[in-house]
């Protein structure tokens, strides 16, 4: 009896949101960014600002994500991301902006203007993608890789001789006056994927009340280029990567 | 209990087991069967889900899709069963 009721009394509880397209990701299995690409279109799809959204795509791995986002992308130049984005921002202050950057754009080649967007204060949410490695060029050491971390470029693990210490970007930005909300949060268990989803909804908030830059640091995992399986790379994860990059809220609005 | 079940879409899953492990009641395993891209795929080998979505949150690829048995039709299994 209890089986002929569940069947007939089942509601959809959750589905794959309406702005994220029907093709399929290059990414590799068990890669973070396609959890974060659906939680960031879930919440366009809840706020219903699919038309009044645009979005700056970096090159990296997630370099076609435009394929997968069903609303208005620009791709921009290896880590100027935050600076294509000012520029939709300031032409069009109405629309709703978001920079995604992974940590060799945003934290090697793009620094200088994650710095200055965050320090001029700029109304838009800039999303970075930290994976402690340079993910699609084939595993290269990023300024992120922590020390002893086997990388393609460093067989024998970083060492703070030849290639210094880890950036913790986060940190830093949010020392800046213009940043408004700055956290970290990571995707490799279900309620760390609630809490960024809650994180990226105020940042939109506080994005219409003009409030100043909003900036969220994910931890993501990288399975091919840690040479892991996803299940092995999201324990390495949690044991090595948030010990040296705590999750929390870093800057939160008074 | 609140039941549930999951529909997954076996073209899309590039069988990263991420489910498998997000799962608290242990329902979802890798089948031996593999899809068009080469992928084997995961599928419900147990019937106690309860559409927590937490397979669904922790899926890179979007493929699974929950389902819950409504809250209205709980309070009549309940009034069925206090009636016998």
């Amino acid at each position: 009896m209890i089986s002929e009721c569940e069947i007939e009394n089942l509601e959809l509880v959750y589905k794959k949101p309406k702005t994220l397209t029907e093709t399929p990701m290059h990414y590799c299995p068990g890669c973070g960014h396609g959890v974060i690409n659906k939680v960031l279109m879930e919440v366009i799809d809840e706020l219903n600002i699919q038309d009044k959204v645009v979005g700056a795509a970096p090159v990296g791995c997630s370099v076609f994500e435009y394929r997968y986002m069903d609303i208005d992308m620009i791709e921009s130049p290896h880590g100027r991301a935050s600076a294509v984005a000012t520029g939709v921002k300031r032409v069009n202050p109405d629309l709703y902006v978001f920079s995604y950057q992974g940590d060799g754009d945003l934290a090697a080649i793009g620094t200088s203007e994650t710095i200055h967007t965050v320090n001029r204060g700029e109304n838009i949410l800039m999303l970075f993608i930290n994976n402690a490695i340079y993910g699609m060029t084939g595993g290269q050491m990023a300024p992120t890789t922590l020390i002893g971390q086997k990388t393609s470029t460093s067989p024998y693990g970083r060492t703070v001789k030849n290639s210094g210490f880890p950036i913790n970007m986060t940190e830093l930005i949010s020392k800046l006056d213009g940043a408004y909300f700055v956290t970290r949060q990571a995707v490799h268990k279900p309620n760390g994927v609630r809490k960024l989803k809650k994180a990226i909804q105020k940042s939109f908030e506080h994005q219409k009340e003009n409030k100043g830059t909003c900036f969220i640091e994910v931890i993501s995992n990288c399975p091919a280029g840690w040479g892991m399986t996803p299940i092995k790379s999201n324990e390495w994860l949690e044991e090595n990567l948030i010990k040296m990059y705590p999750l929390g809220d870093i800057k939160v609005p008074k | 209990m609140i039941r549930g079940t999951i529909n997954i879409d076996t073209e899309i899953c590039k069988g990263c087991e991420l489910c498998i492990i997000a799962c608290p009641q242990k329902s979802i395993g890798l089948s031996n069967n593999i899809n068009s891209h080469g992928y084997k795929y995961v599928e419900l080998i147990l019937d106690n889900c309860t559409g927590c979505i937490n397979c669904a949150l922790v899926c890179p690829d979007s493929g699974i899709t929950v389902y819950r048995q409504s809250k209205n039709s709980l309070k009549k299994n309940k009034y069925l069963v206090a009636k016998l």
